[in-house]
This record gives C-alpha cells, structure tokens and sequence, in this order.
C-alpha cells in the first residue's frame, strides 16, 4: 500500500479544486487542451492518410486529401507537426506520469477496474492526476512517436532519399508501419477509456470535471488538491514571514 | 556455322490488331484483375554482354524513342554516364574493369542496366496505388504514370534498385520494355539501335534458344562459365543476360547472384498487411464488447456527496 504521505505531490499547479454542488475540479488549462486537439487532429488525419497507403482496400481514404499524389506529400508534413504538438504535451505532463509502486498494484488489480468495480478497491481509487493505465498509454504514445518520426524521415523520399540505402529504407517501412498498427491500437483503447469512463471527456472539452468524478477515479489527486488549496488566512501569508 | 549471328527474325507484324490493353493484364498493382482471356506470347529482350561494345547507342535510343533529356552531368571517373540511372535515363552502360584472376587479364566488363521485368516483379507488389504498376501477360511490367502517387514503395520493393522518383512530377520512372512499340509489334527502341546485336527482342523462348547458341560459342572460347542470367528468385525475368561469368554475376557492376524479393517486403506487404487490420479491428472489438456487457462506469450521487463533504472539510 503506497502512502500518501510519502509520495510526491501528484496535482499540477494550474490544477484547482472549487467549491459548490457539485464541487468542479480543473484538470486542464486551456493551453493544454488546444495542444491536445492538434495533437488529436493530426493524429486522425495520419492514421487515415497512413492506413490509406497502408491496405489497397482502404486506399479510398485518399480523396479525403486530394487524390493519392497529395496524400503522400501531406501525410509527413502533419507527422512533423504532431511531433512537435506532441512534445508540448510530453512537457506537460511527464512529471506527474512518472511510474509509482501504487502504480503497480493498479495494474494488478486491472480485473476489477475492467469489471467497473474499481470503487471497492482502496489502492484503486487512491490515485493521483494519472492512473497506471492512463501512464501506459502517455509513455506508449511518446516511444511510439519517436519511432514514428524516426522511421517517417527515412521514408520521407521526396527530401531524404539521398541518406540512406534501400536495405535501410526497406526496414524504416516495415518499422514504420508496424508501430502505426500500434499506435492506433493505443490510440483507441485511449478513446475508448474516455468514453468508458464517463465524466472523462469534459476534461479535454471544458478543461474540467465534478469532485465526484475525482474522488471516484484520482482520490489523492483530490485530497492533495484540497489540503493544498489556499486558505483565507493564507492569503496574505508571505514567503519573508 | 556462322560464328556471329547477327541477325535474327524481325518481330511479327503481321497482325495489326496487337495492342496491350487493359484486358492483357496479369497482375494490376493494389488491385485484382480478372483473368484475361488471351494470353499474349511471353517476351524477351536478351542482352549479350559479350557482344557489347560499350557504344551507348541503347542509350541515345532510350532517350530518343522515350523523349527524354537527362541535364548534362559531371565527370564521376569512369565511363558511366550518367552517374546512375535516373528518372530521364532508363538503361545505362555500367563499366567495369575486372582482373580476371584465372588469366590475370583485365577484362572491361559493360552491362546494360535497366528494368528487368520481373515476372514476380516486386515493384507491384510494393505499390499501394491501384492501377499504377501493371503487368501484362506477354511480361512486360509498366508504370501507369498517371495512377502513380510518387510514394517510392517500388523503390523499396525492387531487387534490382531500378525505379527513380523525378523530382519534377513526383512519379516513378523505368524502361518499359518499349511497351508502346512492341504492342505494335516492334522490339524495344534500344535493341533496334544496338550495332553488335548485344541486344535482341523476341518471344522468351526464342532468346532462350538464341542464347543457348551463344553460350555454346563462349564455352568454346574458353569461358567456360558462360550462362544465361533468367533468375528464378523472381520467376524469371523478360530481360536476360548472356554472361562470359554467369558463375558471379556480382562482378557486372553489382548484378544480385540471386535475387529475390526481400524478405522485409514480403512481410511488410504480407503478413503485416492483415494482422494490421485485424490487431485494429480486435481492439475496437473487444472495447465494443467490453461496452456491451460491462457497461459505463459512472460517477454516483455518493461520490459527489463525498467530494463536497473532503472540499467543505478541507476548505474551513
């Protein structure tokens, strides 16, 4: 059983709790959010520019870019800006989706989260900003961007060409696609939790949720955004004092 | 016996109605065609290494019939030129100067490089537009330029390193076997200019045999390794070589011994390809299912109750 003593704090600066019926939690700057939505956008607009190249039967996805020839030009170009939109979130949030022991146990007690019966589990609920699941899938998208870029630039024909052999080019494909299939994979059981899991996705929409969704699902996240909250007398409280 | 045999028969024209059109076609990239109903005598252009004299004329005549100029290039230190081929240049005279170390004598190999037509061309099994790698049933493999999206899988796909991408309008370039003559029954532009005949046109059976004459006369000459390069790993190919060492065809500027389409491709347009789509399909499956049977997971009236009784606790 980790403690919540012991552990580091597992609340955002910008994340704030208010009071009221119900109580509000804000989870995500407005900042975050947008850098979110790129992030989201491009990632659709790849994996059906991608899958479109991918399988002749799903070739029909270019016409949604223009025809084959601008699929093929476009489809690098939003990987580089997925990149870098990605990196921003990367920024944002690694701190606070380092592994924990407690992380650990949530995994173990996978089953019953999966059986919506996470509340009767004290290790389940006691979890800060991000759960182990939630972890997974930020540390999987960011490997799995890296490599996506990576092997993206070596079959990126039009400029790169000239830098690597064809032996090298055959294996960047392979790598390349392969990880796509990953990734997507990744990307729905994100989706998927976000619809699973409701009260998520007012998260990344308003940049809040409800206590109650808190308490329920990231329980230190709330104590700790409460016991840290400013009180009245705090207020004029200075460092210098 | 004649000991040069320069000519041979001059490809049927006699039937006007000879044309390679849609309803010819073997194999149709990223799609499927019916099979056709005629099928077209398989073709061959063999190039005689031992005849080449390194003229160039091939070229020229590539360029010419094909109607492309490459830019005036650099000197790269040795005969090649261009340096390698590229999208204006669909065959090249590679040079090579080889000690052989049997005779020590110098023997300046020439090959002519260029599409070897594969008939398991991995070309089109690479390509993921529809339509734009065709193969039709006489052999010849053919880019369809239009359904072209210049993504360079071909580039990936091919054994011989042939396909070049124009940085001009973003399509893949090759010989075509001079598709467009010999569907009006003539030979390729460059066997037409050839002044050794090193390079002849005709069904594969007779340049096979055509071959075989030729091969005969080297072994009788003293290369006793003398053969037909028509490599298996691909099925064959509708351009072959005649080689005074066919025993290491890696001394001809880098010819692959045996080429075959690469495991790597073969993966990555094989198993891949399915496993993909179904590893997606699953995922999205078993969260469907998991929705069906176990339902949302929902905030209660309890949970917010307790929020609010930790906030007021927390806050005064």
């Amino acid at each position: 059983m980790s403690t919540p003593e012991v552990s580091t704090r597992d609340v955002a600066p910008e994340d704030q709790v208010h009071p009221g019926d119900p109580v509000t939690v804000d989870r995500y700057t407005a900042g975050a959010r947008i850098n979110h939505w790129i992030t989201a956008t491009c990632l659709v607009l790849l994996a059906l520019s991608g899958l479109a190249l991918f399988h002749p039967s799903l070739f029909f996805l270019t016409v949604l870019f223009g025809g084959g020839q601008t699929t093929r030009m476009i489809h690098p170009w939003i990987g580089v800006v997925l990149f870098f939109s990605f990196f921003g979130l990367f920024f944002r949030f690694w701190r606070l989706n380092l592994w924990q022991r407690s992380d650990t146990v949530w995994m173990e007690e996978l089953p019953a989260v999966l059986n919506n019966r996470d509340d009767e589990h004290p290790e389940l609920v006691e979890i800060g900003k991000y759960n182990a699941g939630q972890k997974v899938v930020f540390w999987g998208m960011s490997l799995l961007i890296i490599v996506l870029i990576s092997s993206g630039l070596v079959i990126w024909d039009q400029y790169f060409s000239q830098y690597t052999t064809v032996e090298q080019k055959r294996l960047a494909v392979l790598i390349h696609s392969l990880t796509a299939i990953v990734i997507i994979c990744v990307w729905i059981v994100h989706v998927y939790a976000a619809i699973w899991v409701r009260g998520t996705i007012p998260a990344m929409t308003r940049g809040r949720v409800t206590g109650g969704w808190a308490w329920r699902h990231h329980r230190k996240w709330l104590r700790e955004l409460v016991s840290g909250r400013p009180k009245d007398e705090n207020k004029t409280a200075t460092p210098a004092e | 016996m004649a000991l040069f045999e320069f000519e041979l028969p001059n490809p049927n024209t006699e039937n006007p109605q000879v044309g390679l059109t849609e309803a010819d076609l073997v194999q149709r990239s990223a799609s499927s065609v019916p099979p056709p109903a005629r099928r077209l005598t398989p073709v061959a252009k063999l190039i005689d290494v031992s005849k080449c004299i390194g003229c160039k004329a091939c070229q020229a005549a590539c360029m010419e019939w094909n109607d492309v100029r490459p830019p005036v290039g650099t000197f790269e230190g040795s005969y090649d030129n261009p340096a390698d081929l590229t999208p204006e240049m669909f065959t090249l005279m590679r040079f090579t100067e080889w000690v052989n170390p049997q005779t020590q004598n110098l023997e300046w190999l020439i090959r002519k490089d260029g599409c070897m037509h594969c008939e398991d061309p991995g070309c089109l099994k690479a390509c993921p537009a529809p339509g734009a790698i065709v193969q039709y049933s006489n052999g010849i493999v053919d880019f369809v330029h239009e359904n072209c999206i210049g993504c360079a899988y071909c580039v990936k796909g091919c054994p011989f390193n042939i396909p070049r991408i124009s940085q001009v309008d973003h399509k893949a370039y090759k010989c075509t076997l001079c598709s467009d003559r010999v569907a009006v029954g003539q030979g390729p532009a460059c066997a037409k200019a050839c002044p050794t005949h090193a390079i002849t046109f005709g069904t594969k059976e007779e340049m096979t045999k055509h071959a075989e004459g030729r091969i005969k006369d080297l072994k009788s000459r003293g290369y006793e390794n003398a053969g037909l390069y028509d490599p298996p790993g691909v099925g064959g190919t509708h351009v072959m070589y005649v080689l005074h060492h066919a025993d290491q065809p890696q001394i001809y500027a880098g010819l692959p011994k045996d080429p075959k389409i690469s495991a790597i491709v073969q993966l990555w347009k094989g198993a891949s390809k399915y496993a993909g789509l179904a590893a997606m399909a699953a995922f999205a499956g078993i969260g469907f299912l998991h929705y069906l049977v176990k339902g949302p997971n929902r905030v209660t009236s309890a949970d917010e109750r307790a929020a609010r009784q930790l906030t007021e606790g927390g806050g005064s």
